[in-house]
């Protein structure tokens, strides 16, 4: 148990390393901290639907190929929640759709999103918006290749992704007029 | 936002590219999906599979499963026998499936137990644990390998064969002797392999019996009505002890149609153990319960030298897998497949079907179509291409010579079909402008003296959607029409229901549009509700391209039901006879007084404070039995180049322009073609369900079954002409998976005109790389002075 204590170190080598079956997770989820005692083999994907409630993350394939289950890691870095177990994100920050609009108003990205019919069944939607951020905080002004490569670990099966890319074009307009005429935001 | 520019006049609510009302929810992440749903002291359920494609089952050993902690039961055929549930029915009617394997698996992944436990890592521990014996049999993988029936594959049916049944339609003597008269025939076995619809969410229930003893099913169904009466059928509950919810869908195309065994095992845990039990299928179950196409076609196709057509003939072996579990209605064996004569004339036709059992997944689901129509479509319209070819003529003049004109109209098909309205000869020629044939032609001239591969493709195909005339259509003896309730609120706000289920088509935006249209009311101020059978009217949900041309109608009429009781409202306010009315502008108003009218709004006011001598409320719910199905058509170009190094497709340029009749909302609309184009592009190039020869299969989960990400899905152009369906009450024809129906013929017919100045004439799909890198060096061998 001892050896567990410290769980970041779960993060790179299971070997050797005698995991308990049950385990302490804190995780900074959307800006509250969520502690629960879970399975060792807890996937992140579970944690944040299952113990912290938050649905909008969804599960597609359980093998890290669609990207529908993707959240924000320690600020902007997208990870697929299911190729996570929750103890590696123990005492980590993570950001999922639920934390987008504020107070009723549609993020830029949710808004580009609705205007551009860059959805259809919703399900991908989270976890592609989630990607999309990531993207645009790298990449605040991506060309249509650098979105379409952006988005490629994102599998959506309804949109055929025109609009998806229409969504990206129109979102990261909004975030940098919305930046530029607040100067604090842009020396961030 | 660009929207397809339609033919058809503007109107006040429909017509126009109103933002989806639904999308608030699914932005937020507050959609609610099966997987989202959980009640209170709910057990979880997993599956065991068979690792054999072919295999008695000598026993099966549970007790290690049930030393697992949270371990509660395992069920087997054997208890399942024992209530009576051991075998459901496929809608198809023909046949019926196991739920659990009994005695012998005949598929790969087929299910042989179901473990119920605490948790879900509990359920899946147990799955690994349940010990089954299996004794491995010869496997049957190959449709012309079962014809022999040297294995039986079925002896729990009467027929001892492994042939399913045989369909055919037309005249036979008249075609063989027009195709021996004719100048010139071509010949070609074309396969359309097996695909899976695969929507991103995997399908999954929640089962409950409540305190009343009352089946609560909360599942992913396209069909919510059917599934009660289906239920009814295998588990012997009265259809008011069963409410069937489906909640959002994170995409169906067909996939949600069937009734899997994992449902009805979750029932009869929930029933054994009065506990709710969830089932959620992970992607590779999802992968491995159902399939779509698997047709194998033999064309002859004659014409005279001028290239007019006089005969069709298609033979095909139908590949069922394990159950001939297919979706089709119980009097169309193979689907919609008669269409096969598409967009063209042909004085003599005959089609004929034979299906067989194999070692493969069951299913035959309608994946983005009106049953077996993508395989006709394809066929047809790669024959065609092959024809032209062969006449050395163009592919667009062929098609142009032998069109079934727009004054031909309702056309009777030698396959026999009506087909409603149509003008295929104007979409295609706004096609060829659009696209700028002439130029591309050009161009490709001057590529093909430099050596280079560009092809050009064309598909002028012709769909038949709208399942619904209940004089043609049933699924499990049930007619296909479908129901519509509308109710007016006081305040002119009001809700729709329907028996329809969107899985992303935007029902709520679209329904309330053309409810608002006939009533002259806000479309924003309706709200939509589908799935819940406690509430829905009775319909037979949302595939085969049916909710527009069946519940669109539906609403409609309903919709002028209830301005008929609004017009009475109406004239007692106006203190007129209700003949003295009419329905102008979107207000009731006093024949040529054109100051005196009262709106829809006043009267639903007025429908609950002041109806006089009239019936007080403003509500009414309609079924709508459509008198013949409709047949939207279109024109689809691929332009691409291929890599004659590598084998490698570039797909340059696509345009789709679309004939659905009229359009309920275009940015809708426009969504659908993309979705349904990058389903094509998938078919037509990256997507198969393979089996190895020892039955394996190879496409279980998403890295081995190819699903085209953002950056090799092309970019889509589209436009639409508009000629409205003149049987339907708002002229709609329905899109939805006409450029999945559509769109395959064209990319295989590009790459093939790219490969034609090396001698190719066919290669099947999907066109990856090696296939067509294989078909250069093939061709280069055989005709070296092709370089
Ligand atoms: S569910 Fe995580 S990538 Fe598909
Ligand atoms: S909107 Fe359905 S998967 Fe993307």
């Amino acid at each position: 148990m001892t050896k567990t204590q410290n769980m970041e170190a779960l993060g790179a080598d299971f070997a050797g390393i005698d995991v308990p079956n049950i385990v302490t997770v804190s995780i900074r989820i959307n800006g509250k901290v969520v502690t629960r005692a879970v399975p060792s083999r807890m996937l992140l994907v579970h944690f944040i639907r299952e113990e912290a409630g938050l649905t909008g993350t969804h599960v597609g394939c359980d093998s890290s190929s669609c990207g529908v289950c993707t959240v924000l890691l320690d600020g902007s870095t997208p990870v697929k929640s299911c190729t996570m177990f929750a103890v590696m994100a123990h005492g980590r920050d993570v950001k999922t759709v639920e934390s987008l609009a504020v107070g009723g108003t549609l993020h830029p990205v949710q808004q580009a999103f609705w205007d551009q019919h860059g959805l259809q069944c919703g399900y991908c939607t989270p976890g592609m918006m989630m990607t999309a951020l990531a993207l645009l905080e790298r990449n605040p002004n991506p060309s249509e290749h650098d979105i379409r490569e952006g988005l490629s670990g994102n599998l959506c099966r309804c949109t055929g992704y025109n609009n998806i890319v229409k969504a990206v074009q129109q979102a990261a307009g909004a975030m940098s007029a919305s930046s530029a005429a607040d100067p604090s935001a842009a020396d961030d | 936002m660009t929207e397809i520019k339609t033919e058809q006049p503007e109107k006040m609510a429909m017509g126009r590219s109103m933002k989806r009302k639904e999308d608030p929810r699914f932005l937020q992440g507050k959609g609610n999906y099966i997987d989202d749903i959980n009640l209170k002291n709910q057990l979880y359920m997993a599956l065991v599979h068979s690792p054999y494609p072919h295999a008695n089952i000598k026993d099966i050993d549970s007790s290690a499963a049930m030393e697992v902690p949270g371990a509660v039961a395992v069920v087997t055929a054997k208890e399942l026998d024992a209530h009576g549930v051991g075998w459901l029915p496929t809608f198809h009617g023909l046949d019926k499936q196991m739920v659990l394997a009994n005695g012998k698996v005949l598929y790969q992944y087929q299910e042989v137990a179901a473990c119920y436990a605490e948790t879900r890592e509990a359920a899946y521990d147990m799955a690994e644990l349940v010990a089954v014996d299996y004794e491995p049999l010869e496997v049957v993988n190959d449709p012309y390998k079962a014809m022999t029936d040297e294995v039986l594959l079925r002896p729990d049916r009467e027929a001892k064969t492994n042939h399913i049944y045989n369909w055919n339609v037309g005249d036979e003597s008249g075609t063989d002797a027009a195709l021996a008269a004719s100048d010139h025939v071509i010949r070609q076995h074309i396969t359309f392999p097996r695909v899976h619809a695969a929507p991103l969410e995997p399908c999954g229930c929640v089962a409950e019996f409540d305190a009343m003893g009352r089946l609560q099913f909360y599942v992913t169904s396209q069909a919510p009505h059917v599934y009660r009466t289906a239920l009814f059928m295998v588990l012997g509950i009265p259809e008011d002890k069963i409410r069937v919810i489906s909640p959002d869908l994170g995409g169906g195309f067909g996939n949600k149609v069937p009734i899997y065994p994992g449902y009805v095992c979750a029932i009869a845990g929930a029933l054994v153990l009065q506990r709710p039990v969830k089932w959620i299928e992970t992607r590779t179950e999802n992968m491995t319960s159902s399939f779509a196409r698997d047709y194998h076609m033999d064309i002859e196709i004659g014409a005279s030298t001028d290239g007019t057509l006089t005969a069709l003939k298609v033979n095909t072996v139908a590949d069922h897998g394990a159950f001939d579990a297919a979706a089709d209605p119980t009097k169309y064996p193979a689907g919609m497949f008669g269409v096969v004569t598409g967009s063209y004339q042909f004085p003599h036709a005959f089609a004929n079907l034979d299906a067989y059992f194999t070692n493969k997944q069951p299913g035959g689901v309608a994946y983005r179509c009106s049953f077996r129509v993508t395989e006709a479509s394809y066929l047809i319209e790669r024959a065609m291409d092959i024809l032209a070819d062969d006449l050395k003529m163009d592919p667009t003049e062929l098609r142009r010579k032998n069109f079934i004109r727009k004054d031909q109209f309702p056309y009777q098909t030698p396959l026999n079909f009506v087909y409603d309205s149509g003008d295929y000869e104007h979409t295609m020629d706004v096609a060829l402008e659009k696209i700028g044939y002439t130029e591309l032609l050009k161009e490709q001239a001057e590529k093909r003296a430099r050596g280079e591969l560009m092809g050009i493709g064309f598909s002028t195909f012709t769909e038949v959607t709208g399942a619904g005339p209940s004089k043609h259509f049933d699924i499990l003896g049930i007619k296909m029409f479908d129901g519509a309730e509308i109710r007016i609120h006081p305040s002119g706000s009001g809700i729709i229901r329907t028996g329809t289920k969107s899985q992303g088509q935007g029902h709520e935006t679209t329904w309330a549009q053309i409810v608002a249209e006939e009533l002259g009311l806000d479309p924003q101020n309706f709200i939509v509700e589908e799935g819940d059978t406690d509430t829905a009217p009775y319909g037979l949900g949302t595939y085969a391209s049916r909710s527009t041309p069946v519940a669109g109608g539906a609403l409609a009429l309903a919709a002028r039901k209830i301005r008929e009781k609004a017009r009475k409202i109406a004239a007692h306010l106006l203190e007129v006879g209700e003949h003295d009315l009419e329905w102008k502008d979107y207000k009731f108003e006093v024949m040529g007084v054109p100051g005196q009218s009262v709106t829809m709004k006043e009267v639903a006011f007025a429908a609950y404070t002041n109806p006089g001598d009239n019936e007080p409320g403003l509500e009414t719910t309609l079924y709508y039995d459509p008198p013949n199905m409709v047949f939207p058509h279109g024109t689809y170009v691929a332009v691409v180049d291929v890599d004659r190094e590598t084998g490698e497709t570039k797909v340059r340029r696509f345009l789709a322009v679309d004939d659905a009749g009229t359009i309920i909302n275009p940015m809708i609309v426009e969504g659908q073609i993309h979705g349904g184009l990058t389903e094509g592009f998938a078919i037509a190039f990256m997507q198969e369900i393979a089996y190895d020869e020892a039955g394996n299969n190879l496409a279980t989960n998403f890295t081995d079954y190819l699903v085209p990400t953002s950056l090799e899905s092309p970019h889509w152009e589209t436009a639409a002409t508009c000629t409205p369906s003149p049987h339907h009450p708002i002229g709609a024809k329905s899109v939805g998976e006409s450029p999945n129906v559509g769109s395959p013929a064209a990319f295989v017919n590009a790459v093939i005109d790219a490969l034609s100045p090396l001698g190719v004439r066919h290669i099947d799909m999907p066109l990856s790389r090696e296939k067509v890198w294989a078909a250069i060096r093939n061709a280069e061998q055989t005709h070296p002075a092709a370089d």
